[in-house]
C-alpha cells in the first residue's frame, strides 16, 4: 500500500468515526459570523481605551472632567478612570457621578474659575446625553470642548469568552450521561431511564443532607457522602435494568421505560412533591466553582470522564468486549466474552453517571427537584446518535458523542444569540438530529440494507446440525 | 423438444460485457452470460470469482459500471430489485428471504397481498399456493409457519414463490447447500419440471457431482472474468476443477499420515432433550475424528454441549483424565476447547469489525496487561498468522464481512490457533469455500493433528469425511448409530446406512 492511499484511508476512517466534527466546526463558523455587532468597550478596557487617548495629547495642567453614571458600573468606570489619570501625571481631574444637571454643574464652576475645560472622558453611554452631544451650543462661550469615549468595534457575540463558556457548561448533565449512554447503546440497548435518575438521584442525595447530615449546616464530609449516596442509588437501578435485560431478556427499552417511571416516582415520593432547598452554601462548589484556571468544576470533571471512558473504549479488554457483544453478541459469547456481565457494567455505569449528573443538577441549583432531567433521556440519546454511535449497537465513538452534545449545545446556544424563539428552537433541533442520521446512513450506504429490512426482505435463519 | 424453433425464440437471457468495479477492486471484467429457455446454467468459479456480484448485478441489486442486460431480445434496464423482478427475474439466495413467523402464503403473498379494499382475500391466496405447489409436485400447507418448516421445505416456499411471480428465469445460490441426499434429488426432480415448463435456471453450486447431473451447460467465472462456457457433454470433473483454480489440481484431500496417541477428549453419556441422546466417544491426540449424519442429526448440538455453548442435561466430558465441568464457553476456552462454528457469519465473526479485533477477541487476556490491550503484541501475533495462513486481507482494518469464506474460515482458525487449543472442533470446515481454499484448510487440520490436538470435523460431505478423518462416528437423530474404524475401507454407502438409522450393519 503506498503512502498516499494510507494517509487516505486514515482519513477516510477518521472521517467515518468523527464525521460530525465537520458539522460541528460549519455550525461555529455560522453561529460566528450571524451573532456579529458592534460593540463598545466596557470595564477596564473602557477605562484603559479613554485614559490612553486623554494622555496622549494633552498636557498636565489641562482640565479634565471624567463622566459616570450613577450606577455601579458608573461610579468604578470613574474612580478608576479619575485614579489611572493622576497617576499619568493630569493635575486638574474633575468628577462626576450623576445626571446631566451635575456635569453641567462642574462645567460651570470650571467656567467661573476661569479655566477652561479641555476634555470630558466618559462612556459610550454618557456621551450620548443631550447636553455632551451639543455641549458647543449649550456652553459656546467655553469654546470647543473634546469629548473623549471608547471606540466602538464590531465582534461576534457567540466567540465572547463568556459565550464560550457557555456552550461548554450549558449541557454538561447530559454530557456526562452521554457517555454512559454511549455504553449501552454501543452493546446494543437503550436506557430510558436516565431522565429520571437525575431527578432521582438530586432528591435521594438532597434528602439525605437536609435528614441526616444537618441542612444547611451540613459538612463538606457528610454532604459528600449523601452524594454518593444519591449516585449508588442510581447505580442499583442500573443494576436492576441490566439483570432485567440479561437474566429475563426482557428488551431494554421496556425495561428501562418501566424504570423511567418508577425512578420519577420516588423522586417525587422522596420531596413528598416538593423540592429540597435546605442545602449548605459549600455544596454549589462542584456545580459554580471554577478553581483550575478559572475553568467550571463541571467541565474539568466533564473532560476527565470522556478521557477516561475514551481510554477505556479504545485501549481495555473491557472496551473491546463491550464492542463485541454490541457487534454480534452470540458469535462474541462463543469466542468466550462474559456477554452478560458486560451488558451489565454498561446498565450500571449509565446508572452511576446518570446519578452523578444529578447531583451535579443538584450542586449547580443549590436544590433537589423532582422534576429535574424532564425529558432529558431523549436529549441525551439524540447527542449520542448524533455522534455517529448506531442504534443497532458495536458501533461508535466516546468523543463522537461529545460532538454530538456540543452540536445540540451550539445550536441552542446560537438560536438563542440570534433570537430564535424557543418553540421554533424544538423544531431546528429535531430536524438537525434527523438530518444528522440521515447523513451518517447516506455515508454509510446502509440505507438500502436498512430499507431491505424495513420492507421485509428479512433472511430466515436455519441452524442445521 | 423445441429443436424446431430458432435460436432467437429460445434465447431468454444475454448479459453483455458486465462490468463492476468496488473501491478498486475488479468484480466483473467484461462477463457475458447466455441462457436459454428449459435450460440449466451452472455457474461456477471460486468464492470471489465474481459470480455473487454477477447475480447480484441480475437481481438488481448492484448496478453494473458497464454492459447490458436482454431479456427474450428485448432489452432490459435492471436498476433495483423489483425492475428485476418485473422483467421476470427471480433470485432464490442461500440465506433465504423468508419471515419465519409468517406462514408460508403470506410469505409467497408478501408485497403482492390479494386484497380488496385493504383486507387480504385469503382463501383466494391459499388456493393459488396450493395450485403452486401442486405444480412444483408437492405436498405443503400453505398456512404453516415458515419457522417450523425444514430448510428444504422453505427452499421449495421460496421457488413457489418465484413461480408466483411468473418468474422466467431463476437464480439458485447454493440450492443444496444445506439438504440431505433424499432432497436434492427433490430439488433436482422440481429444477427438471421446472425447466420442461420452459423456465431457465442459473445454478449456483460448488458440489461438482451435482452439475453433472442437472446442468445443461456450465459457465466459469475466475477472479472477475469469464473463462468459458462449455456444454456439460464436453467437460469433465477434472476439466471444470481446471478452470476453476486455474492450475491442475493433483488432490482432493492432502495424504494423511495417522499417529494417534493418548485420548485426549472422552465423552460420557451426553444428552440434552431429544436434540442428543446418550452420545459417547473418545478422541486421541493427533486424531481426526468424523463426526456425520444427516441434517438434524445433533452433530452440531453435541459440539456446542462440549464447548459450552448449551447446557448439558447430563453427562461427563474428560479432558486429559481430569473431569471436566464446563458451563460456558469461557470455561471450554480456558480449558483449551474450541469450536469453529458453522455458521461463521452469524456466531463466528463480528462481521462489521475488523479481522485484528476480530482475531484478537478470544484471546485478549494474553494481548493485554491490568487490562489494557496492548496493541504491539496484538498486531505482531495476528501478522504471524496472516503470513503464516496466508490469509487475504488488504490491511488489519479491514471488517471481517469483506473477505471471502475461505479467508474468513481461516480467520476464524487463526483466532483459536492463537489460543493453542487442544480440542478443536470443526463444524462444516469447507462449506460454502472455494476448492483452493479447501484444501488448504485440510492441510491445516492434518498439521494441527501432527501436533497432538485431538481434532473433531463435522461435516455431511461424505467425500470429505472419508477423506480426512481417521475415524468415522455417524449419528441418527441425537444418537451415535455407528463407528467406523476402518476408514480406507469404508464406503459412503455404509455411512449412509448408519446415517438413516439402520442398523443392519
Amino acid at each position: 500500500m503506498t503512502e498516499l492511499s494510507a494517509t487516505r484511508n486514515l482519513t477516510r476512517r477518521f472521517l467515518s468515526d468523527y464525521g460530525m466534527i465537520v458539522g460541528l466546526l460549519a455550525l461555529c463558523v455560522y453561529f460566528s459570523f450571524a451573532t456579529i455587532s458592534t460593540e463598545y468597550p466596557e470595564g477596564d478596557r473602557a477605562v484603559r481605551q479613554v485614559v490612553d487617548k486623554v494622555l496622549a495629547d494633552r498636557r498636565s495642567d489641562e482640565i479634565v472632567i471624567v463622566v459616570g453614571r450613577d450606577d455601579a458600573g458608573g461610579k468604578v468606570f470613574v474612580a478608576e478612570t479619575v485614579k489611572a489619570l493622576r497617576a499619568g501625571g493630569m493635575i486638574e481631574v474633575e468628577q462626576v457621578v450623576g445626571a446631566p444637571a451635575d456635569l453641567k454643574a462642574v462645567i460651570a464652576g470650571v467656567q467661573e474659575s476661569g479655566k477652561k475645560v479641555s476634555a470630558i472622558a466618559t462612556t459610550r453611554w454618557v456621551s450620548q446625553w443631550v447636553l455632551i452631544e451639543k455641549l458647543d451650543e449649550k456652553f459656546a462661550e467655553i469654546g470647543h470642548v473634546d469629548v473623549v469615549v471608547p471606540e466602538s468595534f464590531t465582534q461576534s457575540k457567540f466567540l465572547q469568552m463568556r459565550n464560550i463558556r457557555n456552550v461548554a457548561t450549558s449541557n454538561v448533565v447530559i454530557a456526562i450521561i452521554a457517555i454512559g449512554m454511549t455504553l449501552v447503546i454501543i452493546t446494543g440497548g437503550i436506557d430510558l431511564s436516565v431522565g429520571s435518575l437525575i431527578a432521582m438521584s438530586a432528591m435521594t442525595a438532597a434528602y439525605c443532607v437536609v435528614e441526616f447530615a444537618g441542612a444547611r449546616s451540613a459538612g463538606v464530609g457528610a454532604f459528600v457522602i449523601c452524594m454518593f449516596v444519591g449516585i449508588f442509588a442510581c447505580a442499583l437501578v442500573g443494576l436492576l435494568n441490566g439483570l432485567m435485560v440479561t437474566r429475563f431478556a426482557i428488551p431494554p427499552f421496556v425495561v428501562t421505560l418501566a424504570m423511567m417511571l418508577v425512578a420519577r416516582g420516588v423522586a417525587f415520593i422522596i420531596g413528598q412533591g416538593e423540592s429540597k432547598y435546605q442545602l449548605p452554601n459549600s455544596i454549589v462548589w462542584l456545580g459554580q466553582g471554577d478553581d483550575l484556571f478559572g475553568i467550571p468544576n463541571t467541565l474539568v470533571l466533564m473532560v476527565l470522564l470522556y478521557a477516561a471512558a475514551h481510554v477505556m473504549m479504545s485501549r481495555t479488554v473491557l472496551g473491546r468486549y463491550i464492542y463485541a457483544v454490541g457487534g454480534n453478541a452470540e458469535a462474541a459469547r462463543l469466542s468466550g466474552v462474559p456477554v452478560k456481565r458486560v451488558i451489565m457494567f454498561c446498565y450500571v455505569m449509565c446508572g452511576a453517571l446518570a446519578g452523578l449528573g444529578g447531583v451535579i443538577r443538584m450542586s449547580i441549583l443549590k436544590s433537589g427537584s423532582p422534576k429535574y432531567g424532564e425529558m432529558a433521556e431523549l436529549y441525551i440519546i439524540a447527542a449520542v446518535v448524533v455522534g455517529g454511535t448506531s442504534l443497532s449497537g458495536g458501533k461508535g465513538k466516546i468523543f463522537g458523542t461529545l460532538i454530538g452534545v456540543l452540536i445540540i449545545s451550539v445550536i441552542q446556544n446560537g438560536m438563542n444569540l440570534t433570537n430564535v424563539e424557543s418553540y421554533t428552537q424544538k423544531v431546528v433541533l429535531g430536524l438537525v438530529i434527523l438530518g444528522a442520521v440521515l447523513l451518517d446512513s447516506l455515508r454509510g450506504g446502509r440505507n438500502l440494507k436498512g430499507l431491505a429490512r424495513l420492507i421485509g426482505l428479512k433472511a430466515s435463519q436455519s441452524r442445521t446440525s | 423438444m423445441v429443436s424446431q424453433e430458432s435460436n432467437e425464440t429460445r434465447r431468454l437471457l444475454e448479459m453483455r460485457g458486465i462490468d463492476k468495479s468496488f473501491a478498486g477492486v475488479h468484480a466483473l471484467d467484461d462477463v457475458d452470460l447466455d441462457l436459454e429457455k428449459g435450460q440449466v446454467l451452472a455457474l461456477l468459479g471460486e468464492n470471489g470469482a465474481g459470480k455473487s456480484t454477477l447475480i447480484k448485478v441480475l437481481g438488481g441489486a448492484h448496478l453494473a459500471d458497464a454492459g447490458s442486460i436482454s431479456i427474450e431480445g428485448q432489452p432490459a434496464r435492471i436498476t433495483d430489485p423489483h425492475a428485476s423482478q418485473t422483467a421476470g427475474i427471480s433470485i432464490i439466495y442461500q440465506e433465504f428471504n423468508l419471515i419465519p413467523a409468517l406462514t408460508v402464503r403470506e410469505n409467497i403473498f408478501l408485497g403482492r397481498e390479494n386484497a380488496k379494499f385493504g383486507f387480504v382475500r385469503k382463501s383466494d391466496e391459499y388456493e393459488h399456493s396450493r395450485r403452486l405447489f401442486q405444480r412444483i409436485g408437492l405436498d405443503m400447507d400453505p398456512n404453516a409457519r415458515c419457522e417450523e418448516l425444514t430448510v428444504a421445505q422453505q427452499q421449495t416456499v421460496e421457488i413457489a414463490k418465484a413461480l408466483s411471480v411468473k418468474a422466467r428465469i431463476i437464480v439458485m445460490d447454493e440450492p443444496s447447500a444445506a439438504l440431505t441426499g433424499k432432497e436434492v434429488e427433490k430439488l433436482f426432480e422440481i429444477v427438471r419440471d421446472l425447466k420442461s415448463q420452459g423456465i431457465g435456471i442459473i445454478y449456483i453450486s460448488h458440489r461438482l457431482e451435482e452439475i453433472f447431473e442437472i446442468a445443461d451447460r456450465v459457465m466459469v467465472l475466475r477472479d472477475g472474468k469469464h473463462v468459458a462456457t462449455r456444454d456439460i457433454g464436453d467437460i469433465d470433473h477434472d476439466g471444470l476443477v481446471e478452470m476453476m483454480v486455474g492450475r491442475k489440481l493433483e488432490n482432493e484431500f492432502p495424504a494423511r499420515t495417522p499417529a494417534p496417541g493418548e485420548v485426549r477428549l472422552k465423552v460420557k453419556g451426553l444428552n440434552r432433550g431429544k436434540s442428543v441422546r446418550d452420545v459417547s466417544f473418545s478422541v486421541r491426540a493427533g486424531e481426526i475424528v468424523a463426526l456425520t449424519g444427516l441434517v438434524g442429526a445433533g452433530r452440531t448440538e453435541t459440539a456446542r454441549l462440549i464447548f459450552g455453548a448449551d447446557q448439558a442435561d447430563c453427562g461427563a466430558i474428560d479432558l486429559d483424565g481430569r473431569r471436566m465441568h464446563i458451563n460456558n464457553p469461557r470455561h471450554a476456552i480456558a480449558n483449551r476447547i474450541c469450536l469453529l462454528t458453522e455458521d461463521r457469519k452469524a456466531q463466528g465473526l463480528v462481521l462489521t469489525h475488523s479481522v485484528r479485533e476480530n482475531f484478537a477477541l478470544p484471546n485478549l487476556s494474553r494481548f493485554s496487561r491490568l487490562g489494557f490491550v496492548e496493541r504491539s503484541v496484538e498486531k505482531a501475533r495476528f501478522r504471524r498468522f496472516v503470513d503464516s495462513m496466508r490469509i487475504k486481507i488488504p490491511d488489519d482494518e479491514t471488517p471481517a464481512e469483506n473477505l471471502s469464506g475461505g479467508n474468513q474460515q481461516k480467520l476464524v482458525l487463526a483466532k483459536w490457533l492463537e489460543n493453542d487449543c487442544d480440542v478443536i472442533i470443526f463444524d462444516e470446515p469447507t462449506r460454502g469455500i472455494d476448492v483452493g481454499a479447501k484444501y488448504e484448510i485440510y492441510v491445516l487440520m492434518n498439521e494441527l493433528a501432527a501436533h497432538g490436538k485431538a481434532v473433531i470435523m463435522i461435516s455431511s460431505e461424505l467425500p470429505e469425511v472419508l477423506g480426512m478423518s481417521d475415524r468415522i462416528i455417524v449419528m441418527h437423530e441425537g444418537a451415535v448409530t455407528g463407528e467406523i474404524t476402518e476408514v480406507s475401507g469404508a464406503t459412503q454407502e455404509q455411512i449412509m446406512h448408519l446415517a438413516i438409522g439402520s442398523k443392519t450393519q
